[in-house]
């Protein structure tokens, strides 16, 4: 950076950046020197930036790619275009590959966790945010503290309580583990959500004589929407995507959901060769999810930073 | 507000409470109850034993293993993701062509890359694993093909099966797959940062590096701190139990000569594969103080003034 050497006679500086490495560039000098430095810093950053989003898509789109090949193609030349679009490898995959009872089972398992850990997770959430008792606080860091425990610990013992119970390996069970294990982010999002409604019109509604529970649902419920959704979409895609908690409590290869049936797909295809199947499969599990992502892409991102945040 | 109000608070507690009790709270109790038997987890006796499994555990070359890469990944994924990923937002957001009227601005097309740096963050990360262990294959994989086809035939490593390099293959895996999110995270903290701070500090002669250090850093630092806790714990826990079990097959499971085995797969090995109940909630306790551990360090290591703007 090319800069006069007269230092500056005001005093606007900000002390921290009082440094003496740092040539001072005057007002009137700024512009033609800023804007050489703004131009090579903008080449270099576009630079960084394009390679790193071919980075990200190549992966994937060498995936939608492979899908289409041969098996002996996918082998002989990774990188290649396929020949022509191999339509039954995904038609293989999705019925003799069990893909449709994976996504069916997922859809299953993930709907009624998801509604179950919307309701159960406001429900706690409104009364540890706007009702003072004894315990209140207790309670909430009972709930917090879960998220910060290795879930892998439980685990162990989880297994057989649910033997016990007759849960393992059914789709009712894994429901219900899966509110559990998303109820600590769940009422921490939500109990600071609770907070920062106004308290005023949930009084209204109760002098109007509204029960406590009518006031929940029809009056707090609706004005909580938006933290709903936030913390509804970081659920779903918690859910959905859900590795752990399968592969440990549903070992029934009729119940398996979607990653436990990629998985599955993987060594299955793999002693058959099939590997065009796989990759059939694994491309129709993640295009949806993708998808999704582009249309709701403000929701979804809103949701899921707004914890880390937080 | 008082009719009513302890039946309301009672009834609308029990359901969500009785079932983080009895699916969460009571099995980590137990685990750690579990961890002084000899429990095996096939049969429902077990007796007593103390210290055993903890004394054993000094002794289990394995969990050494698994310790330190778990230590490792704790360590070295946050540090390269967060680095990483505040680098890129940076470039996005200041990284700009200069116009008129604005002393920062960001790149062309921001937006665009966000949303694309934030596709892997929404796939499973089995589907992420997948791909990147076909990808890593060293005969037909993407990666050896590719150093071929450039003309480095001679440079064909075996990734995942060499068990000096598996490690660091997963590791590529969790960092390609969470920088986007952190990029997301940051450039929104960075928006929020006033542009005064930056023009008066251009005006004053500090060049965009010195702007990092001194001005975005310090007033990104709680947002940082709080993304290098959520990196730790990831990388401490489920995400890389998924990697490492469906990348890392091998003969045993957890890479070759258990290069890449850890603690939670461990944890799951020694529980679901070699009916050693008691010994893996051992383990699990070991894990969860690692996790504390690391959430402590990275607290008091963080601490610094609020920074109000």
């Amino acid at each position: 950076m090319k800069t006069t050497d007269i230092p500056p006679a005001d005093d606007e500086r900000i002390p921290a950046l009082r440094t003496d490495r740092v040539p001072v560039v005057r007002k009137t000098a700024a512009p033609a020197d800023t804007k050489r430095e703004g131009t090579v810093l903008n080449v270099f950053s576009h630079g960084v930036l394009i390679i790193w989003a071919i980075m990200v898509v190549l992966p994937l789109l060498w995936a939608v790619m492979t899908s289409f090949k041969t098996d002996r193609a996918i082998f002989t030349s990774p990188w290649s275009l396929p020949d022509a679009l191999h339509f039954e490898n995904w038609s293989r995959a999705w019925t003799q590959a069990h893909m449709s009872d994976y996504f069916l089972n997922t859809v299953l398992v993930v709907g009624g966790s998801l509604v179950g850990t919307l309701l159960f997770g406001s429900m706690a959430a409104y009364v540890l945010a706007r009702f003072e008792f004894p315990g209140n606080r207790f309670l909430y860091f009972l709930f917090i503290g879960g998220m910060s425990f290795p879930i892998i610990l439980a685990l162990v013992p989880l297994f057989y309580v649910m033997q016990n119970m007759a849960l393992l390996n059914t789709i009712h069970g894994l429901i219900l583990v899966y509110i559990a294990y998303s109820l600590p982010f769940t009422v921490f999002f939500l109990t600071a959500f609770f907070r920062t409604l106004p308290t005023s019109v949930a009084e209204a509604a109760f002098i109007d004589g509204a029960s406590h529970t009518r006031t929940f649902f029809q009056v707090m419920l609706p004005m909580a929407k938006p933290g709903l959704i936030s913390v509804g979409i970081f659920n779903f895609l918690g859910q959905w995507n859900q590795y752990l908690l399968p592969t440990v409590l549903n070992t029934d290869p009729d119940q398996k959901v979607l990653s436990q049936g990629l998985v599955q797909l993987a060594v299955s295809q793999g002693y058959k060769g099939d590997w065009s199947g796989l990759f059939a499969g694994l491309v129709m599990a993640m295009l949806p999810v993708l998808a999704a992502y582009v249309v709701f892409q403000r929701q979804v991102v809103a949701g899921l930073t707004a914890g880390a945040v937080k | 507000m008082q009719h009513g109000k302890y039946r309301f608070i009672v009834g609308f507690l029990v359901v969500p409470l009785a079932l983080y009790a009895l699916f969460v709270i009571w099995p980590f109790i137990q685990s750690i109850y579990y961890s002084l038997t000899d429990w095996s987890g096939l049969s429902p006796e077990f007796g007593f034993v103390g210290l055993d499994n903890y004394t054993r555990l000094l002794d289990d070359e394995i969990f050494w293993k698994s310790l330190q890469h778990s230590l490792t990944f704790a360590v070295v994924l946050p540090l390269v993701t967060v680095g990483f990923a505040l680098f890129l937002a940076f470039m996005l957001n200041v990284g700009g062509r200069r116009r008129k009227g604005a002393a920062v601005t960001g790149v062309r097309g921001s937006s665009f890359y966000k949303i694309v740096y934030f596709f892997p963050q929404v796939l499973s990360i089995v589907i992420v694993a997948l791909l990147f262990q076909f990808a890593y294959n060293p005969n037909s994989g993407a990666i050896n093909s590719f150093l071929r086809a450039v003309g480095l035939g001679s440079v064909q490593p075996d990734w995942l099966g060499d068990p000096d390099l598996a490690l660091i293959c997963v590791m590529i895996v969790l960092v390609w797959s969470t920088v986007g999110f952190f990029v997301v995270l940051f450039s929104a903290g960075m928006a929020s940062i006033p542009r005064d701070f930056y023009e008066a500090a251009l005006l004053d002669g500090a060049n965009r590096f010195t702007t990092f250090f001194r001005i975005t850093l310090p007033l990104l630092w709680d947002t940082v701190q709080s993304g290098w806790i959520y990196m730790g714990i990831l990388a401490l826990g489920a995400e890389s139990f998924a990697v490492v079990q469906i990348m890392t097959v091998g003969p045993s499971g957890g890479g070759p000569d258990y290069s890449t085995i850890v603690m939670p797969l461990y944890v799951y090995q020694k529980a679901f594969r070699d009916g050693q109940a008691a010994y893996a909630t051992t383990i699990g306790v070991a894990l969860l103080l690692v996790t504390l551990a690391f959430a402590a360090v990275v607290m008091k290591l963080g601490r610094r003034e609020r920074l109000e703007f």
